[in-house]
């Protein structure tokens, strides 16, 4: 009988971490659709207790293989704010450059090798090296000039060594960012348009589904950020100072999780690259913008599948931006700096950065010897697991009397869309923070 | 004769040293040449039964996943320990350094005692099974993984450094970090990374682990002349090697 289907697909492939998708009908009568995340929680709440502040970096960075940047970020952003330490107009445009390779690598990462095979009918990219050489070749070139991007400022593709409170433990010449200006130039500016023309041939293959979603994202007035700004959402005009941040996310446990679930105005909300683009669209730069235009993608946009879209898009903007700080360096000629001396004082901190796939949250209190007391730490998959529940409960009575491969190919397609994280998703918080 | 059948499974960790796979790009279809991959689930919508070679990414940290290791152990002829937290335990042992109730109250607070929220004292790999290779580091060193596995294919044993960071720090004619007032593991730390910390301006916190062969005389030296103490030490050790066999400084 074909309407009624019993789905259990146990640890989601072509993702990152553990998830379970769980779909029992009987007679087209839907009794139980689950999204679970069962990942062994890793407490890095609890393990930086204790730990100096100049030790934050390299645990946290540790939270996800993916996103180790931006993690390193969040963590280095709210030790500084904890103790006071200022970052240069030159080090913060570098930061900026080296979160755009981590931009870059993810998103290149997910469309290219994680998602696009489901497009193509394939389980991996390995046979589209047959089938389709050419735009193989092209992701893998993006992928690898986004790691050496990486190498590059950060000192290695993952888990940064160069990330420090104050700045970076070394410094960059002139030579160095021209070199790498070209290579963005010549190389990565055409392999993403020409990715783009892949993703746009692909792009009725995505499942036309619609559900109205709250998008929160991190917001600045200047421009499409994924670094400074405050919280916003498309359901509100309220921007919310970052320190702030445990009033947005509201966290609660659910029982089909290791990992907490978050709402702000509705049942649950949504973060990552179409939530950024919900929010900041207009911001995006001509190339970016130019890319959205010709992919279809509007803000205002309620199909959770078309994240895929928005990070192609994203990564334009990523690369766009990064050109015009390499110009505004290079005009002013980069110096020679040292990371400030640090005075050790008592202090609290937060840090907020847009991960790939996400608004991150990081807070630590820090006691007088600068050793951290408490640390809770948000990550945007947590935010985005309710939402793909509520999400599986409006598409699937949609789709229930299809054939259940197909069934389990969009469910399975819906959660790779949102690019869930879920290994740096399932440590807890210290939810005692007042 | 066919190609030995290799899978990878992951534990608790960030899966950062399976990304270092992926980052080979093309050179993967060079190992395929070399083995066949059956069941990797970050990649591949494939799953299989038995293997030849097993690589475990990840710690153990919970009964129901010493079960899922022990499992993978019998189905498999060899296993290699992928990573820092497979070979070490590496940063998740920091959590050893508590109480567990201790360490799930403070994440959990009142739901803590749920039992799918369960957590155990963090082992690597071979504190519950038999481990045959190790590619070490926090992430691995990509030249380093496919030496591994090629060896591992061809039957021969990989030649894995014993010596200290300090020993491919000289070479790289890097300025000591002690010399920047840091308190840096190269000293005890086993190389292979080609000392990547240090030759970006940083401290190496001991991501592969203590090495077998470090020159304890010269590191009571220069810790002596940079007037660090055995507590400077002995704390930032426990970043990586909390709880390690042979940490006892």
């Amino acid at each position: 009988m074909s309407n009624t289907v019993d789905i259990n697909v146990h640890h989601v492939t072509r993702v990152e971490g553990h998830g379970n998708i769980v779909l029992r009908a009987r007679d087209g009568k839907i009794e139980k659709v689950e999204w679970q995340v069962p990942e062994a929680p890793r407490f890095f709440e609890a393990m930086v207790r204790g730990r100096p502040w100049s030790d934050i970096q390299t645990i946290v960075s540790r939270i996800c293989g993916i996103c180790s940047i931006t993690h390193s970020f969040a963590g280095t952003k709210a030790v500084e704010d904890a103790l006071g330490i200022e970052v240069s107009k030159q080090a913060d445009k570098l930061r900026h450059m080296t979160h755009y390779a981590e931009y870059m690598q993810s998103h290149i990462l997910h469309v290219g090798y994680l998602a696009v095979p489901d497009l193509l009918g394939a389980k991996s990219v390995v046979p589209l090296v047959a089938t389709h050489g050419d735009a193989v070749k092209t992701v893998i070139r993006l992928h690898r000039a986004a790691n050496e991007w990486s190498d590059w400022l950060a000192g290695r593709t993952t888990h940064p060594v160069t990330i420090k409170p104050g700045g970076f433990s070394r410094n960059f010449s002139d030579s160095e960012v021209r070199e790498w200006k070209a290579r963005l130039e010549k190389e990565v500016v055409p392999d993403l348009k020409a990715i783009a023309g892949v993703v746009l041939s692909l792009a009725d293959k995505l499942p036309a589904f619609e559900r109205p979603t709250e998008y929160m994202a991190l917001t600045h007035p200047d421009y499409y950020t994924y670094y400074h700004g405050k919280i916003t959402s498309t359901d509100t005009d309220e921007e919310v100072d970052i320190h702030e941040f445990e009033r947005v996310v509201n966290e609660y446990v659910s029982p089909q999780s290791t990992a907490k679930w978050t709402k702000w105005h509705r049942d649950s909300y949504a973060v990552g690259a179409l939530a950024r683009f919900n929010n900041n669209a207009d911001q995006l730069l001509p190339l970016a913008a130019e890319t959205a235009g010709k992919l279809g993608l509007k803000k205002g946009c309620g199909n959770p599948y078309m994240n895929n879209v928005a990070q192609v898009v994203e990564c334009v903007q990523a690369v766009e931006h990064a050109l015009q700080l390499m110009d505004e360096l290079l005009t002013a000629g980069l110096k020679e700096e040292t990371l400030p001396d640090v005075k050790v004082r008592a202090g609290e901190g937060v840090g907020c950065v847009e991960a790939p796939r996400g608004i991150l949250f990081h807070r630590y209190v820090f006691d007088k010897k600068g050793r951290c007391e408490r640390a809770n730490i948000c990550i945007p998959t947590n935010q985005n697991h309710a939402n793909i529940q509520k999400d599986f409960e409006a598409l699937v009575p949609g789709i229930i009397d299809r054939p259940q491969d197909e069934i389990r190919l969009m469910m399975e397609m819906l959660v790779r869309a949102y690019d869930p994280c879920i290994s740096c998703s399932t440590h807890y918080l210290d939810v005692e923070f007042v | 004769m066919s190609k030995p059948r290799l899978a990878i499974f992951d534990f608790a960790c960030c899966e950062g040293c399976q990304l270092q796979i992926v980052n080979l790009e093309e050179e993967i279809l060079d190992l395929i040449s070399l083995v066949d991959p059956v069941e990797w689930r970050e990649a591949i919508s494939d799953q299989s039964d038995t293997y030849d070679i097993a690589i475990v990414e990840g710690s153990i940290t919970r009964p129901e996943d010493e079960e899922r290791v022990k499992k993978i152990r019998e189905r498999s002829k060899v296993l290699i320990a992928l990573g820092a937290c497979a070979a070490i335990g590496g940063v998740n042992k920091l959590k050893n350094n508590f109480d567990m109730d201790d360490v799930k109250k403070c994440v959990y607070g009142k739901d803590a005692d749920l039992p799918h929220l369960n957590t155990a004292m963090t082992k690597a790999v071979d504190e519950v099974v038999p481990v045959d290779f190790y590619v070490h580091g926090c992430p691995i060193d990509r030249d380093e993984f496919k030496h591994v596995v090629k060896s591992v294919a061809l039957g021969k044993k990989p030649n894995i450094p014993v010596y200290p960071v300090c020993v491919e720090c000289k070479l790289r004619e890097n300025v000591c970090r002690y010399e920047f007032n840091e308190l840096c593991l190269g000293p005890i730390t086993r190389a292979g990374c080609g000392a990547r910390c240090p030759s970006n301006g940083s401290w190496c916190f001991g991501c592969r682990g203590l090495a077998p062969d470090p020159n304890v005389d010269a590191a009571k030296e220069v810790m002596d002349k940079y007037k660090k103490t055995v507590d400077d030490l002995r704390d930032r050790i426990l970043l990586f090697n909390s709880k390690q066999e042979h940490a006892d400084v």
